[in-house]
Protein backbone atom coordinates (compact mmCIF):
# COMPACT_ATOMS: atom_id res chain seq x y z
CA UNK A 1 0.00 0.00 0.00
CA UNK A 2 1.73 3.11 -0.82
CA UNK A 3 2.00 5.94 1.78
CA UNK A 4 1.12 9.55 2.20
CA UNK A 5 4.17 11.48 2.80
CA UNK A 6 4.92 12.78 6.01
CA UNK A 7 4.55 16.10 5.29
CA UNK A 8 0.69 15.62 4.77
CA UNK A 9 0.29 14.46 7.83
CA UNK A 10 -1.03 16.55 10.81
CA UNK A 11 1.67 16.50 13.47
CA UNK A 12 -1.14 17.79 16.09
CA UNK A 13 -3.36 14.68 14.71
CA UNK A 14 -1.08 12.40 14.76
CA UNK A 15 0.06 13.02 18.54
CA UNK A 16 -3.49 12.21 19.26
CA UNK A 17 -3.02 8.79 18.50
CA UNK A 18 -2.19 7.52 21.38
CA UNK A 19 -5.11 8.67 22.65
CA UNK A 20 -7.66 8.24 20.34
CA UNK A 21 -6.58 4.42 20.17
CA UNK A 22 -7.29 4.15 24.64
CA UNK A 23 -11.06 5.58 23.35
CA UNK A 24 -11.00 3.42 20.88
CA UNK A 25 -9.76 0.39 22.94
CA UNK A 26 -12.68 1.01 25.64
CA UNK A 27 -15.42 1.74 22.97
CA UNK A 28 -14.93 -1.65 21.34
CA UNK A 29 -13.20 -3.57 23.85
CA UNK A 30 -9.89 -4.31 21.40
CA UNK A 31 -8.59 -2.61 18.54
CA UNK A 32 -10.03 -4.82 15.97
CA UNK A 33 -9.50 -3.40 12.38
CA UNK A 34 -12.64 -2.02 12.04
CA UNK A 35 -11.61 0.34 15.04
CA UNK A 36 -8.28 0.91 13.42
CA UNK A 37 -9.95 2.04 10.67
CA UNK A 38 -11.96 4.49 12.13
CA UNK A 39 -9.38 5.85 13.97
CA UNK A 40 -6.92 6.28 11.11
CA UNK A 41 -10.04 8.64 9.05
CA UNK A 42 -10.56 10.75 12.17
CA UNK A 43 -6.81 11.64 12.27
CA UNK A 44 -6.21 11.77 8.65
CA UNK A 45 -3.93 8.98 8.71
CA UNK A 46 -2.98 5.61 6.93
CA UNK A 47 -4.13 2.26 8.38
CA UNK A 48 -0.81 1.31 8.26
CA UNK A 49 0.18 4.47 10.56
CA UNK A 50 -2.16 3.60 13.03
CA UNK A 51 -1.09 -0.03 12.68
CA UNK A 52 2.89 0.71 13.34
CA UNK A 53 2.00 2.83 16.30
CA UNK A 54 -0.33 0.83 17.72
CA UNK A 55 1.08 -2.89 17.28
CA UNK A 56 4.36 -0.98 19.46
CA UNK A 57 2.67 -0.58 22.74
CA UNK A 58 1.56 -3.51 24.70
CA UNK A 59 -1.20 -1.66 26.21
CA UNK A 60 -2.63 -1.98 23.05
CA UNK A 61 -4.48 -5.30 22.29
CA UNK A 62 -5.94 -6.75 19.04
CA UNK A 63 -7.93 -9.07 20.43
CA UNK A 64 -10.77 -9.54 23.34
CA UNK A 65 -9.78 -9.93 27.11
CA UNK A 66 -11.07 -11.05 29.72
CA UNK A 67 -13.08 -8.76 32.17
CA UNK A 68 -10.22 -8.43 34.37
CA UNK A 69 -6.84 -8.57 33.39
CA UNK A 70 -4.41 -9.27 35.75
CA UNK A 71 -1.00 -8.55 35.14
CA UNK A 72 1.61 -10.05 37.43
CA UNK A 73 4.99 -8.13 38.10
CA UNK A 74 7.91 -10.62 37.14
CA UNK A 75 10.90 -7.70 37.75
CA UNK A 76 13.42 -8.91 39.57
CA UNK A 77 12.58 -6.77 43.26
CA UNK A 78 9.06 -8.69 42.77
CA UNK A 79 10.99 -12.34 42.56
CA UNK A 80 13.06 -11.50 45.31
CA UNK A 81 10.46 -11.46 47.73
CA UNK A 82 8.43 -14.59 46.47
CA UNK A 83 6.86 -12.98 43.91
CA UNK A 84 7.02 -13.04 39.66
CA UNK A 85 6.42 -17.11 38.54
CA UNK A 86 5.83 -17.85 41.93
CA UNK A 87 2.32 -15.93 41.90
CA UNK A 88 2.10 -16.17 38.58
CA UNK A 89 1.87 -20.33 39.23
CA UNK A 90 -0.45 -19.56 41.71
CA UNK A 91 -2.74 -18.09 39.97
CA UNK A 92 -2.51 -20.03 36.95
CA UNK A 93 -3.44 -22.88 38.89
CA UNK A 94 -5.95 -21.50 40.51
CA UNK A 95 -7.87 -20.00 37.19
CA UNK A 96 -6.61 -23.05 35.49
CA UNK A 97 -5.06 -20.77 32.78
CA UNK A 98 -1.35 -20.19 31.42
CA UNK A 99 -0.10 -16.47 31.22
CA UNK A 100 -1.54 -15.26 28.27
CA UNK A 101 -4.43 -17.20 28.19
CA UNK A 102 -8.38 -16.14 29.28
CA UNK A 103 -10.76 -18.16 31.29
CA UNK A 104 -13.24 -20.29 29.43
CA UNK A 105 -16.07 -18.03 30.81
CA UNK A 106 -14.33 -14.64 29.64
CA UNK A 107 -13.75 -13.16 33.25
CA UNK A 108 -9.93 -13.47 33.66
CA UNK A 109 -6.91 -12.92 31.60
CA UNK A 110 -3.82 -13.46 33.10
CA UNK A 111 -0.88 -11.68 31.63
CA UNK A 112 2.95 -11.32 33.25
CA UNK A 113 4.88 -7.72 33.01
CA UNK A 114 7.74 -6.22 33.66
CA UNK A 115 8.34 -3.72 36.98
CA UNK A 116 5.62 -1.63 37.75
CA UNK A 117 7.65 0.36 39.93
CA UNK A 118 6.62 -0.51 43.32
CA UNK A 119 9.66 -2.81 44.06
CA UNK A 120 9.78 -1.20 47.48
CA UNK A 121 5.96 -3.12 48.17
CA UNK A 122 6.18 -6.18 46.11
CA UNK A 123 5.33 -8.14 44.73
CA UNK A 124 2.66 -6.74 42.68
CA UNK A 125 -0.12 -7.15 40.81
CA UNK A 126 -2.05 -5.36 38.40
CA UNK A 127 -6.04 -5.56 37.49
CA UNK A 128 -7.40 -3.57 34.66
CA UNK A 129 -5.98 -0.08 36.29
CA UNK A 130 -5.67 -1.09 40.05
CA UNK A 131 -2.33 -1.69 41.47
CA UNK A 132 -2.22 -4.33 44.32
CA UNK A 133 1.06 -4.21 46.59
CA UNK A 134 2.18 -6.73 49.21
CA UNK A 135 0.90 -9.88 47.51
CA UNK A 136 0.35 -13.34 49.08
CA UNK A 137 -1.54 -16.01 48.08
CA UNK A 138 -4.02 -14.89 50.77
CA UNK A 139 -4.69 -11.98 49.27
CA UNK A 140 -5.25 -13.11 45.83
CA UNK A 141 -7.64 -15.18 47.04
CA UNK A 142 -9.93 -12.87 48.45
CA UNK A 143 -8.81 -10.47 45.50
CA UNK A 144 -10.17 -12.97 42.91
CA UNK A 145 -13.34 -14.08 44.99
CA UNK A 146 -14.37 -10.26 45.42
CA UNK A 147 -13.38 -9.81 41.41
CA UNK A 148 -15.62 -13.04 40.58
CA UNK A 149 -18.33 -11.49 42.93
CA UNK A 150 -18.63 -14.80 45.18
CA UNK B 1 20.81 14.23 63.19
CA UNK B 2 18.79 12.78 60.78
CA UNK B 3 18.31 14.61 57.72
CA UNK B 4 15.65 16.75 56.98
CA UNK B 5 13.75 15.67 54.08
CA UNK B 6 13.46 17.93 51.34
CA UNK B 7 11.94 16.59 48.28
CA UNK B 8 9.66 14.13 50.12
CA UNK B 9 8.89 16.72 52.86
CA UNK B 10 5.39 16.53 51.90
CA UNK B 11 4.66 13.12 50.90
CA UNK B 12 3.30 11.58 54.50
CA UNK B 13 1.28 14.53 55.28
CA UNK B 14 -2.78 13.85 55.07
CA UNK B 15 -3.87 14.58 51.08
CA UNK B 16 -0.51 15.60 50.24
CA UNK B 17 -1.03 15.73 46.58
CA UNK B 18 -4.24 18.63 46.80
CA UNK B 19 -2.75 22.01 46.42
CA UNK B 20 -4.30 23.46 49.01
CA UNK B 21 -1.86 21.21 51.16
CA UNK B 22 1.22 22.10 48.92
CA UNK B 23 0.21 26.26 49.50
CA UNK B 24 -0.23 25.76 53.05
CA UNK B 25 3.16 24.46 53.63
CA UNK B 26 4.59 26.95 50.85
CA UNK B 27 4.57 25.86 47.51
CA UNK B 28 4.59 28.16 44.84
CA UNK B 29 6.38 30.52 46.68
CA UNK B 30 9.68 29.57 44.59
CA UNK B 31 7.89 30.62 41.07
CA UNK B 32 6.53 33.68 42.40
CA UNK B 33 10.45 34.42 43.56
CA UNK B 34 11.71 32.83 40.34
CA UNK B 35 9.30 35.34 38.13
CA UNK B 36 9.43 38.33 40.19
CA UNK B 37 12.91 38.17 40.95
CA UNK B 38 15.18 36.68 38.23
CA UNK B 39 15.81 36.84 34.62
CA UNK B 40 15.63 33.74 32.93
CA UNK B 41 19.54 34.16 32.55
CA UNK B 42 19.57 34.70 35.79
CA UNK B 43 17.96 31.88 36.37
CA UNK B 44 19.84 29.31 34.40
CA UNK B 45 22.85 30.58 36.36
CA UNK B 46 21.60 29.14 39.67
CA UNK B 47 20.40 26.29 38.43
CA UNK B 48 24.33 25.69 37.19
CA UNK B 49 25.84 27.36 40.22
CA UNK B 50 23.53 24.54 42.09
CA UNK B 51 24.80 21.98 40.54
CA UNK B 52 22.33 19.86 39.99
CA UNK B 53 22.81 16.94 37.76
CA UNK B 54 19.89 14.79 36.22
CA UNK B 55 18.07 12.24 38.10
CA UNK B 56 16.71 10.60 35.24
CA UNK B 57 20.20 7.61 35.46
CA UNK B 58 23.04 9.90 33.62
CA UNK B 59 23.42 12.12 35.73
CA UNK B 60 24.12 15.37 33.34
CA UNK B 61 24.80 19.04 34.68
CA UNK B 62 20.75 20.06 34.34
CA UNK B 63 21.92 24.02 34.37
CA UNK B 64 24.08 23.02 31.31
CA UNK B 65 21.57 21.57 29.56
CA UNK B 66 19.03 24.43 30.00
CA UNK B 67 22.24 26.67 28.63
CA UNK B 68 22.22 24.54 25.57
CA UNK B 69 18.38 25.36 24.64
CA UNK B 70 18.75 28.02 22.30
CA UNK B 71 17.90 31.58 22.82
CA UNK B 72 15.52 34.07 21.65
CA UNK B 73 11.87 33.65 19.83
CA UNK B 74 12.12 30.22 18.65
CA UNK B 75 9.65 27.64 19.64
CA UNK B 76 10.60 25.54 22.05
CA UNK B 77 9.12 22.54 24.61
CA UNK B 78 9.65 21.27 28.07
CA UNK B 79 9.23 17.61 28.27
CA UNK B 80 8.55 16.12 31.84
CA UNK B 81 10.23 12.41 31.93
CA UNK B 82 7.86 10.40 34.12
CA UNK B 83 8.36 6.73 32.57
CA UNK B 84 9.42 5.33 35.13
CA UNK B 85 9.75 1.64 35.06
CA UNK B 86 13.22 -0.27 35.07
CA UNK B 87 13.14 -2.75 38.15
CA UNK B 88 14.35 -1.91 41.33
CA UNK B 89 12.98 2.40 40.99
CA UNK B 90 9.98 3.58 42.30
CA UNK B 91 10.35 7.27 43.45
CA UNK B 92 9.18 9.49 40.53
CA UNK B 93 5.66 7.42 41.12
CA UNK B 94 5.70 8.66 44.56
CA UNK B 95 6.79 12.05 43.53
CA UNK B 96 3.50 12.27 40.60
CA UNK B 97 1.56 10.39 43.55
CA UNK B 98 2.01 12.68 46.75
CA UNK B 99 3.01 15.54 45.48
CA UNK B 100 2.53 16.28 42.09
CA UNK B 101 2.63 20.01 42.45
CA UNK B 102 6.09 20.15 43.42
CA UNK B 103 6.97 18.78 40.15
CA UNK B 104 4.70 21.13 38.39
CA UNK B 105 6.33 24.40 39.91
CA UNK B 106 9.57 22.97 38.66
CA UNK B 107 8.66 22.47 35.88
CA UNK B 108 6.99 25.92 35.54
CA UNK B 109 10.27 27.32 36.65
CA UNK B 110 12.36 25.56 34.33
CA UNK B 111 10.14 26.32 31.16
CA UNK B 112 10.32 29.90 32.13
CA UNK B 113 14.54 29.62 32.24
CA UNK B 114 14.26 28.68 28.78
CA UNK B 115 11.57 30.80 26.90
CA UNK B 116 9.19 27.02 26.87
CA UNK B 117 5.57 28.18 26.30
CA UNK B 118 4.65 24.76 25.95
CA UNK B 119 5.29 21.50 28.45
CA UNK B 120 4.26 18.01 27.73
CA UNK B 121 3.96 15.20 30.58
CA UNK B 122 5.13 12.39 29.62
CA UNK B 123 3.83 9.61 31.75
CA UNK B 124 3.55 5.53 31.68
CA UNK B 125 0.33 4.16 30.09
CA UNK B 126 0.56 1.78 33.58
CA UNK B 127 0.19 4.87 35.90
CA UNK B 128 -3.23 5.25 36.50
CA UNK B 129 -3.57 6.75 39.77
CA UNK B 130 -0.49 9.25 38.62
CA UNK B 131 -2.31 9.91 35.41
CA UNK B 132 -5.16 11.01 37.41
CA UNK B 133 -3.20 13.32 40.00
CA UNK B 134 -1.13 15.08 37.00
CA UNK B 135 -4.69 15.50 35.19
CA UNK B 136 -6.07 17.02 38.55
CA UNK B 137 -2.59 19.31 39.55
CA UNK B 138 -2.84 20.89 36.58
CA UNK B 139 -6.31 21.47 36.57
CA UNK B 140 -5.74 23.42 39.80
CA UNK B 141 -2.50 25.07 38.88
CA UNK B 142 -4.71 26.80 36.40
CA UNK B 143 -7.23 27.71 37.99
CA UNK B 144 -4.73 29.48 40.89
CA UNK B 145 -3.08 31.31 38.01
CA UNK B 146 -0.19 29.22 37.37
CA UNK B 147 -0.39 27.95 34.71
CA UNK B 148 -1.88 29.35 31.25
CA UNK B 149 -1.86 33.14 30.06
CA UNK B 150 -0.05 35.79 32.31
CA UNK B 151 1.25 33.54 35.02
CA UNK B 152 1.03 35.73 38.56
CA UNK B 153 1.25 39.00 35.96
CA UNK B 154 4.50 38.48 34.74
CA UNK B 155 3.79 38.18 31.36
CA UNK B 156 4.99 34.49 30.92
CA UNK B 157 2.84 31.99 29.56
CA UNK B 158 2.51 28.41 29.79
CA UNK B 159 0.50 25.68 28.84
CA UNK B 160 1.03 21.72 30.66
CA UNK B 161 -0.90 18.71 29.55
CA UNK B 162 -0.68 14.89 29.95
CA UNK B 163 0.15 12.41 27.80
CA UNK B 164 -0.01 9.10 28.69
CA UNK B 165 2.07 6.24 26.99
CA UNK B 166 0.88 2.83 26.47
CA UNK B 167 3.30 0.59 27.74
CA UNK B 168 6.83 0.45 26.50
CA UNK B 169 9.88 1.04 29.11
CA UNK B 170 12.05 2.54 25.93
CA UNK B 171 9.91 5.15 26.15
CA UNK B 172 11.91 6.58 29.27
CA UNK B 173 14.79 6.97 26.93
CA UNK B 174 14.39 10.56 25.67
CA UNK B 175 14.47 10.68 21.98
CA UNK B 176 11.68 7.63 21.98
CA UNK B 177 9.62 9.79 24.74
CA UNK B 178 9.14 12.41 21.64
CA UNK B 179 8.14 10.08 18.71
CA UNK B 180 5.92 8.15 21.42
CA UNK B 181 4.79 11.86 22.03
CA UNK B 182 4.07 12.34 18.07
CA UNK B 183 2.09 9.36 17.95
CA UNK B 184 4.53 7.23 16.90
CA UNK B 185 6.27 4.05 17.52
CA UNK B 186 8.82 4.91 20.48
CA UNK B 187 12.23 4.02 18.85
CA UNK B 188 14.55 6.30 19.79
CA UNK B 189 16.26 8.75 17.67
CA UNK B 190 19.51 8.93 16.90
CA UNK B 191 22.16 11.15 18.77
CA UNK B 192 23.53 13.86 17.97
CA UNK B 193 21.33 16.01 17.10
CA UNK B 194 20.22 16.39 21.72
CA UNK B 195 16.99 17.41 22.09
CA UNK B 196 17.85 20.35 23.23
CA UNK B 197 18.87 21.24 19.41
CA UNK B 198 16.14 19.00 17.60
CA UNK B 199 13.53 17.50 19.85
CA UNK B 200 9.77 17.53 19.83
CA UNK B 201 8.13 18.42 15.92
CA UNK B 202 11.79 18.99 15.07
CA UNK B 203 11.94 22.18 17.89
CA UNK B 204 14.31 22.78 20.64
CA UNK B 205 13.08 20.30 23.97
CA UNK B 206 14.19 20.39 27.56
CA UNK B 207 13.82 16.61 28.91
CA UNK B 208 13.76 16.64 32.68
CA UNK B 209 13.06 13.37 34.72
CA UNK B 210 10.46 14.07 37.64
CA UNK B 211 13.07 14.28 40.45
CA UNK B 212 15.24 16.63 38.36
CA UNK B 213 12.57 19.14 38.11
CA UNK B 214 11.64 18.19 41.66
CA UNK B 215 14.72 19.71 43.14
CA UNK B 216 14.21 23.47 41.31
CA UNK B 217 11.53 24.65 43.77
CA UNK B 218 14.12 24.69 46.43
CA UNK B 219 16.62 26.04 44.76
CA UNK B 220 15.06 29.00 43.61
CA UNK B 221 13.82 29.42 47.28
CA UNK B 222 16.84 28.78 49.34
CA UNK B 223 19.76 29.60 46.82
CA UNK B 224 22.14 27.04 44.70
CA UNK B 225 24.79 27.86 47.43
CA UNK B 226 22.50 26.12 50.24
CA UNK B 227 22.10 23.36 47.14
CA UNK B 228 25.30 22.80 46.61
CA UNK B 229 26.41 22.67 50.16
CA UNK B 230 24.69 19.13 50.44
CA UNK B 231 26.12 16.22 49.23
CA UNK B 232 29.90 15.88 47.96
CA UNK B 233 31.49 18.32 45.66
CA UNK B 234 30.85 16.72 41.87
CA UNK B 235 27.43 15.45 43.40
CA UNK B 236 25.19 17.70 45.26
CA UNK B 237 21.91 17.63 46.78
CA UNK B 238 19.09 15.33 48.17
CA UNK B 239 18.29 11.56 46.09
CA UNK B 240 15.65 9.79 46.82
CA UNK B 241 17.24 6.30 46.99
CA UNK B 242 14.93 3.39 46.45
CA UNK B 243 15.57 0.24 48.31
CA UNK B 244 14.00 -3.15 47.45
CA UNK B 245 15.01 -6.87 47.31
CA UNK B 246 16.16 -8.44 50.68
CA UNK B 247 16.37 -5.88 53.64
CA UNK B 248 14.32 -5.47 56.47
CA UNK B 249 12.77 -2.08 55.67
CA UNK B 250 11.81 -1.37 51.65
CA UNK B 251 11.21 1.91 50.54
CA UNK B 252 11.90 5.36 49.41
CA UNK B 253 15.09 6.81 51.28
CA UNK B 254 15.15 10.48 50.62
CA UNK B 255 19.49 11.92 51.75
CA UNK B 256 22.04 13.66 50.96
CA UNK B 257 24.09 12.40 47.59
CA UNK B 258 27.13 10.93 48.97
CA UNK B 259 25.81 8.88 52.00
CA UNK B 260 27.71 5.62 52.48
CA UNK B 261 25.79 2.60 50.95
CA UNK B 262 26.52 0.50 54.14
CA UNK B 263 24.51 3.23 56.13
CA UNK B 264 21.99 3.04 53.31
CA UNK B 265 21.02 -0.71 53.88
CA UNK B 266 22.11 -0.66 57.57
CA UNK B 267 20.65 2.26 59.19
CA UNK B 268 18.06 3.19 57.08
CA UNK B 269 16.71 0.09 56.11
CA UNK B 270 17.36 -1.72 58.45
CA UNK B 271 19.80 -4.40 57.85
CA UNK B 272 19.61 -7.92 55.85
CA UNK B 273 16.19 -9.42 56.36
CA UNK B 274 16.58 -12.50 58.27
CA UNK B 275 19.72 -11.14 59.34
CA UNK B 276 21.07 -13.14 56.37
CA UNK B 277 25.05 -12.54 54.97
CA UNK B 278 24.72 -9.53 52.02
CA UNK B 279 26.16 -11.49 48.95
CA UNK B 280 25.48 -8.70 46.52
CA UNK B 281 23.68 -5.21 45.29
CA UNK B 282 22.51 -4.01 42.70
CA UNK B 283 23.08 -0.10 43.05
CA UNK B 284 21.30 2.07 40.91
CA UNK B 285 18.66 0.07 38.70
CA UNK B 286 18.50 -2.85 36.45
CA UNK B 287 21.05 -1.50 34.17
CA UNK B 288 23.69 -0.88 36.68
CA UNK B 289 26.50 -3.12 37.35
CA UNK B 290 26.77 -5.24 40.49
CA UNK B 291 28.56 -4.90 43.15
CA UNK B 292 30.02 -6.80 46.03
CA UNK B 293 30.58 -6.44 49.83
CA UNK B 294 33.94 -5.15 49.57
CA UNK B 295 32.10 -2.29 48.11
CA UNK B 296 29.86 -1.70 51.48
CA UNK B 297 31.53 1.46 51.96
CA UNK B 298 31.27 3.40 49.26
CA UNK B 299 29.47 6.58 48.68
CA UNK B 300 26.47 6.79 46.91
CA UNK B 301 27.56 9.47 44.91
CA UNK B 302 27.62 9.48 40.44
CA UNK B 303 31.48 9.77 40.88
CA UNK B 304 32.69 7.40 43.59
CA UNK B 305 30.36 4.65 41.60
CA UNK B 306 31.69 5.54 38.79
CA UNK B 307 35.14 4.88 40.21
CA UNK B 308 34.10 1.42 41.51
CA UNK B 309 33.03 0.52 37.87
CA UNK B 310 29.18 1.02 38.76
CA UNK B 311 26.85 3.74 38.38
CA UNK B 312 24.32 5.58 40.29
CA UNK B 313 21.63 5.27 37.73
CA UNK B 314 18.48 6.18 39.25
CA UNK B 315 19.49 5.52 43.05
CA UNK B 316 17.41 2.31 42.80
CA UNK B 317 19.12 0.00 45.13
CA UNK B 318 18.38 -3.82 45.20
CA UNK B 319 20.03 -5.86 47.82
CA UNK B 320 20.38 -9.13 47.31
CA UNK B 321 21.49 -11.98 50.15
CA UNK B 322 23.89 -15.05 50.31
CA UNK B 323 20.66 -17.26 49.13
CA UNK B 324 20.35 -15.58 45.60
CA UNK B 325 21.90 -17.21 42.97
CA UNK B 326 23.72 -14.15 40.51
CA UNK B 327 23.12 -16.76 37.26
CA UNK B 328 19.50 -15.81 38.16
CA UNK B 329 19.85 -12.41 38.66
CA UNK B 330 21.34 -12.07 35.27
CA UNK B 331 18.94 -13.74 33.56
CA UNK B 332 15.77 -11.97 34.78
CA UNK B 333 17.51 -8.40 34.38
CA UNK B 334 18.31 -9.78 30.82
CA UNK B 335 14.59 -10.88 30.57
CA UNK B 336 14.09 -7.67 31.18
CA UNK B 337 15.73 -5.76 28.57
CA UNK B 338 15.24 -8.48 25.71
CA UNK B 339 11.55 -7.96 26.35
CA UNK B 340 11.84 -4.23 26.34
CA UNK B 341 14.05 -3.79 23.42
CA UNK B 342 12.53 -2.10 20.90
CA UNK B 343 14.00 -3.83 17.92
CA UNK B 344 15.05 -1.12 15.85
CA UNK B 345 19.03 -2.92 15.95
CA UNK B 346 19.70 -6.09 15.40
CA UNK B 347 22.79 -6.23 18.26
CA UNK B 348 20.10 -5.35 21.07
CA UNK B 349 17.00 -7.17 19.53
CA UNK B 350 18.95 -10.56 19.15
CA UNK B 351 21.90 -10.10 20.83
CA UNK B 352 19.85 -9.73 24.13
CA UNK B 353 17.82 -12.77 22.99
CA UNK B 354 20.22 -14.70 22.36
CA UNK B 355 22.12 -14.04 25.89
CA UNK B 356 18.65 -14.83 27.73
CA UNK B 357 18.53 -18.28 25.34
CA UNK B 358 22.61 -19.04 26.83
CA UNK B 359 21.36 -17.97 30.58
CA UNK B 360 18.41 -19.80 30.56
CA UNK B 361 20.23 -23.05 29.51
CA UNK B 362 23.00 -22.05 32.20
CA UNK B 363 20.12 -21.52 35.25
CA UNK B 364 18.88 -24.99 34.22
CA UNK B 365 21.61 -27.10 34.09
CA UNK B 366 22.39 -27.37 30.62
CA UNK B 367 25.20 -25.12 30.37
CA UNK B 368 27.61 -25.71 27.70
CA UNK B 369 31.39 -25.77 27.75
CA UNK B 370 32.00 -22.19 26.36
CA UNK B 371 28.80 -20.95 27.11
CA UNK B 372 30.64 -18.42 29.52
CA UNK B 373 32.85 -17.11 26.48
CA UNK B 374 29.90 -17.08 24.28
CA UNK B 375 28.10 -14.59 26.51
CA UNK B 376 31.46 -12.54 27.09
CA UNK B 377 31.47 -12.53 23.06
CA UNK B 378 27.47 -11.62 22.97
CA UNK B 379 28.33 -8.69 25.12
CA UNK B 380 30.97 -7.00 23.47
CA UNK B 381 28.96 -7.51 20.32
CA UNK B 382 26.15 -5.44 21.89
CA UNK B 383 28.13 -2.50 23.88
CA UNK B 384 28.74 0.29 22.44
CA UNK B 385 27.23 -0.85 19.06
CA UNK B 386 23.84 -0.33 19.38
CA UNK B 387 21.65 2.85 18.45
CA UNK B 388 20.76 3.77 21.77
CA UNK B 389 22.37 3.59 25.19
CA UNK B 390 19.89 0.38 25.92
CA UNK B 391 22.43 -1.96 24.39
CA UNK B 392 25.43 -0.86 26.70
CA UNK B 393 22.75 -1.20 30.18
CA UNK B 394 21.46 -4.58 28.86
CA UNK B 395 25.48 -6.14 29.02
CA UNK B 396 25.66 -4.39 32.07
CA UNK B 397 24.02 -7.33 34.64
CA UNK B 398 25.96 -10.56 32.92
CA UNK B 399 29.22 -8.51 32.91
CA UNK B 400 29.21 -7.91 36.28
CA UNK B 401 27.82 -11.29 37.45
CA UNK B 402 30.42 -12.95 35.22
CA UNK B 403 33.09 -10.63 36.55
CA UNK B 404 32.31 -11.32 40.54
CA UNK B 405 30.53 -14.36 40.45
CA UNK B 406 32.43 -16.20 37.41
CA UNK B 407 32.78 -19.24 39.72
CA UNK B 408 29.04 -19.50 40.37
CA UNK B 409 28.48 -19.67 36.56
CA UNK B 410 30.74 -22.31 35.99
CA UNK B 411 29.28 -24.69 38.58
CA UNK B 412 26.32 -24.76 37.04
CA UNK B 413 28.09 -25.55 34.08
CA UNK B 414 30.10 -28.08 35.46
CA UNK B 415 27.33 -29.77 38.05
CA UNK B 416 24.70 -29.06 35.63
CA UNK B 417 22.76 -27.61 38.18
CA UNK B 418 21.93 -24.11 40.51
CA UNK B 419 23.27 -24.45 43.97
CA UNK B 420 20.55 -22.38 44.94
CA UNK B 421 17.65 -24.18 43.73
C1 LIG C 1 16.61 2.77 27.92
C2 LIG C 1 16.47 4.06 28.66
C3 LIG C 1 15.38 4.25 29.49
C4 LIG C 1 15.23 5.43 30.20
N1 LIG C 1 14.15 5.57 31.02
C5 LIG C 1 13.99 6.73 31.71
C6 LIG C 1 12.86 6.93 32.56
O1 LIG C 1 12.00 6.05 32.69
N2 LIG C 1 12.74 8.10 33.22
C7 LIG C 1 13.67 9.10 33.08
O2 LIG C 1 13.50 10.14 33.68
N3 LIG C 1 14.74 8.95 32.29
C8 LIG C 1 14.92 7.80 31.59
N4 LIG C 1 16.01 7.66 30.76
C9 LIG C 1 16.93 8.80 30.62
C10 LIG C 1 16.40 9.80 29.60
O3 LIG C 1 16.84 9.40 28.31
C11 LIG C 1 16.92 11.20 29.86
O4 LIG C 1 18.30 11.16 29.94
C12 LIG C 1 16.39 11.83 31.11
O5 LIG C 1 14.99 11.83 31.12
C13 LIG C 1 16.89 13.23 31.23
O6 LIG C 1 16.46 13.80 32.44
P1 LIG C 1 17.46 14.26 33.57
O7 LIG C 1 18.50 15.12 32.91
O8 LIG C 1 16.58 15.05 34.47
O9 LIG C 1 18.03 13.05 34.19
C14 LIG C 1 16.18 6.47 30.06
C15 LIG C 1 17.28 6.26 29.22
C16 LIG C 1 17.43 5.08 28.53
C17 LIG C 1 18.61 4.90 27.65
S1 LIG D 1 19.58 -0.42 21.51
FE1 LIG D 1 17.73 -1.68 21.73
S2 LIG D 1 16.23 -0.28 22.56
FE2 LIG D 1 17.88 1.00 21.72
S3 LIG D 1 17.26 1.43 19.61
FE3 LIG D 1 18.47 -0.45 19.52
S4 LIG D 1 16.94 -2.11 19.67
FE4 LIG D 1 15.94 -0.23 20.36
S1 LIG E 1 10.14 -5.36 40.06
FE1 LIG E 1 8.03 -5.71 40.42
S2 LIG E 1 7.30 -3.70 40.79
FE2 LIG E 1 9.39 -3.34 40.28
Amino acid sequence: MPEKPSRFRDPTKQSMLLTALYIAQEQYGYLSEEAMERTAARLGLTLKDVYSTASFYTMFRTQPLGKYVIQVCEGLSCFLVGGAERLVDYISRKLNIQPGQTTPDGLFTLQTVQCLASCGTSPTLKVNDELYEDMTPDKVDRLLDQLAGR
Amino acid sequence: MPFERILLRNVDVPNSEKIGTYLERGGYQALRKALQEYTPDELIEIVKASKLRGRGGAGFPAGLKWGFMPKGDVTKYVCVNTDEGEPGTFKDRLLVERDPHQVIEGTIIASYAVGAHRAFVYIRGEFFMGVKRWIKAIADAYDHGFLGKNILGSGFDLDLSVHRGAGAYICGEETAMLNSLEGKRGEPRLKPPFPAQVGLYGQPTLVHNVETLANVPHIVLRGPEWYASIGTEQSTGPKIFCISGHVKRRGNYELPLGTPLRKIIFEHAGGMRDDRPLKAVIPGGASTPVLTPEYLDITMDFESLAKAGSMLGTGAIIVLDESTCMVDVARRLTKFFAHESCGRCTPCRVGTQRMLEILNRIEYGQGQEGDIDLLLSLCEGIAGRTFCPMGDAAVNPTLSTIKHFRDEYEYHIKHKRCPAA
